[in-house]
């Protein structure tokens, strides 16, 4: 790991003129994803703002809607979280499947998602539940928010604040873990929101997360697996690596999918 | 350089150490507390775990001053002077080792998971919370047999 500056933020305002001022700083949260990406020199900032242990980025609050999470939570505490697992338990139950019990007690929601890694978890819930990311001067869409292979509508020096996920009437995730790194191979968020039925796959797409229209107009008709077990998806697009080919990629998308409708329905 | 102090096994320690330094260095090179091991640098393999405030952590993916006001707990700090902490115990009792290179970060990782489950933890939760542990020699089997005998003697 290259040297750099540390400095420990000790508010959200503190943490923008840190970066404001730092040559090439970044922001650190859980560090699980940082700091294995300094360490391989694939990364090498001036400066590094911790804002994991910042008090008004973390917890969970819940109201009648929804629940908002703030951006430095850890994956475990939403796992373990009374009010997530009332109101979309398939959300505690993917933070819950995260990586392993270490990776879950550091790890945060906000640097998930600011990373975009295409196999991450996180995302696929934000897609298909249609939340809102809240950031230190505006509210961005799941739909706008996540722009490609680990890019975001995230501008230099813009800090996550919080997530936004509206209630569902049902919602399940279902992951086909890669056996070694627990990343998803294919993974399936399914929605049954007030705004209608979403269908987002991560890990398959070389652009990141994506949505499954066809699939969403099927469900919102129908919400059985019945309803979309005659539907294909394309292997357009779909990544190609050692640990799997586009076509069961595309595969696996039907029956991530299909499963998650049933999980859905109990 | 950033000073750093924290609690480790109990003692206040404290030290001067570059921004990069990672915790896992921390403790063997500043504090000289080779228990802790680095099997991968990767954040793969969890032979680093130790406890951070309380909770499982790798210590090669946590930088030191991040540490700063934390306690820590390291292997070195279960046993209470000779006699064996249960978890360790089990894992002498039940061939939970071979080289032993895995075993600091299984048995602090181990007991971490008796903390948050009891000591009636059935064995496929056991095998789910590995996942972040890897041990090259044993299979597995007398580790996880090892776990469930150590969480039910910590209970006691
Ligand atoms: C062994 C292992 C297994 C894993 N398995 C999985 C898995 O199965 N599924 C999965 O989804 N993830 C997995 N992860 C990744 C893990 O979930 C990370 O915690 C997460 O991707 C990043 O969160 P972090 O808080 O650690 O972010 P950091 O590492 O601190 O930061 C990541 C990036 O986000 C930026 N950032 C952080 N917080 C903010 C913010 N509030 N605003 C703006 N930018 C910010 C940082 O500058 C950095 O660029 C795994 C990691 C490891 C080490
Ligand atoms: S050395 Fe930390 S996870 Fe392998
Ligand atoms: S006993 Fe050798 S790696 Fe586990």
């Amino acid at each position: 790991m290259y040297e750099f500056d540390y400095h420990r933020a000790s508010s959200v305002a503190d943490a923008l003129s840190a970066l404001g001022k730092a040559e090439d700083g970044t922001v650190i949260s859980g560090g699980q994803t940082l700091l294995p990406t300094m360490k391989q020199r694939l990364a090498s900032p001036s400066d590094l703002i911790d804002i994991g242990s910042l008090d008004e980025l973390s917890g969970i609050s819940a109201d009648g809607n929804g629940v908002t999470i703030g951006a430095a939570t850890t994956h475990a505490t939403v796992a373990g979280s009374g009010d997530v697992n009332k109101a979309i338990p398939a959300l505690a139950a993917l933070a819950g499947g995260i990586g392993d019990p270490h990776v879950r007690n550091l790890g945060t929601i906000g640097g998930s998602i600011a990373n975009n890694d295409p196999a991450a978890d996180y995302p696929a819930a934000c897609l298909a539940l249609g939340a809102t990311i809240t950031t230190n001067n505006r509210s961005i869409s799941a739909d706008d928010f996540f722009t490609g292979l680990f890019d975001t509508a995230l501008e230099n020096d813009e800090i996550v604040t919080g997530v936004t996920f509206p209630r569902a009437d049902k919602a399940a995730y279902m992951k086909f873990a890669n056996p070694a790194s627990r990343y998803a191979l294919v993974g399936v968020f399914v929605a049954k929101t007030g705004e209608g039925v979403r269908v987002a796959v991560t890990g398959a797409g070389e652009d990141g997360v994506f949505r499954v229209e066809e699939m969403e107009s099927a469900l919102a008709g129908d919400f059985s697996s019945a309803a979309i077990a005659g539907i294909s998806v394309s292997s357009d697009g779909l990544n190609n690596d050692i640990h799997a080919s586009p076509d069961y990629r595309a595969h696996l998308i039907g029956v991530m999918a299909r499963r998650a409708v049933d999980a859905a329905n109990g | 350089m950033p000073t750093v102090s924290m609690t480790v096994n109990g003692k206040s320690v404290s030290g001067e150490v570059p921004a990069n330094t990672l915790l896992v260095e921390f403790l063997r090179e500043t504090l000289g507390l080779t228990g802790t091991h680095v099997g991968c640098d990767t954040s793969q393999c969890g032979a680093c775990v130790v406890h951070v405030d309380g909770k499982a952590a790798k210590s090669c993916t946590r930088l030191a001053v991040q540490c700063e006001g934390a306690e820590v707990a390291t292997i070195e700090g279960l046993a209470n002077g000779a006699d064996l902490h249960p978890m360790q115990e089990a894992f002498r009792e039940n061939h939970g080792l071979q080289c032993g290179f895995c075993t600091p970060g299984m048995i602090m990782a181990a007991v971490d998971i008796a903390n948050r489950h009891g000591g009636k933890v059935d064995e496929e939760t056991i095998r789910h919370e590995l996942d972040g542990n890897i041990c090259r020699c044993t299979g597995y089997h007398n580790i996880v047999t090892a776990i469930a005998a150590g969480a039910a003697a910590m209970g006691k």
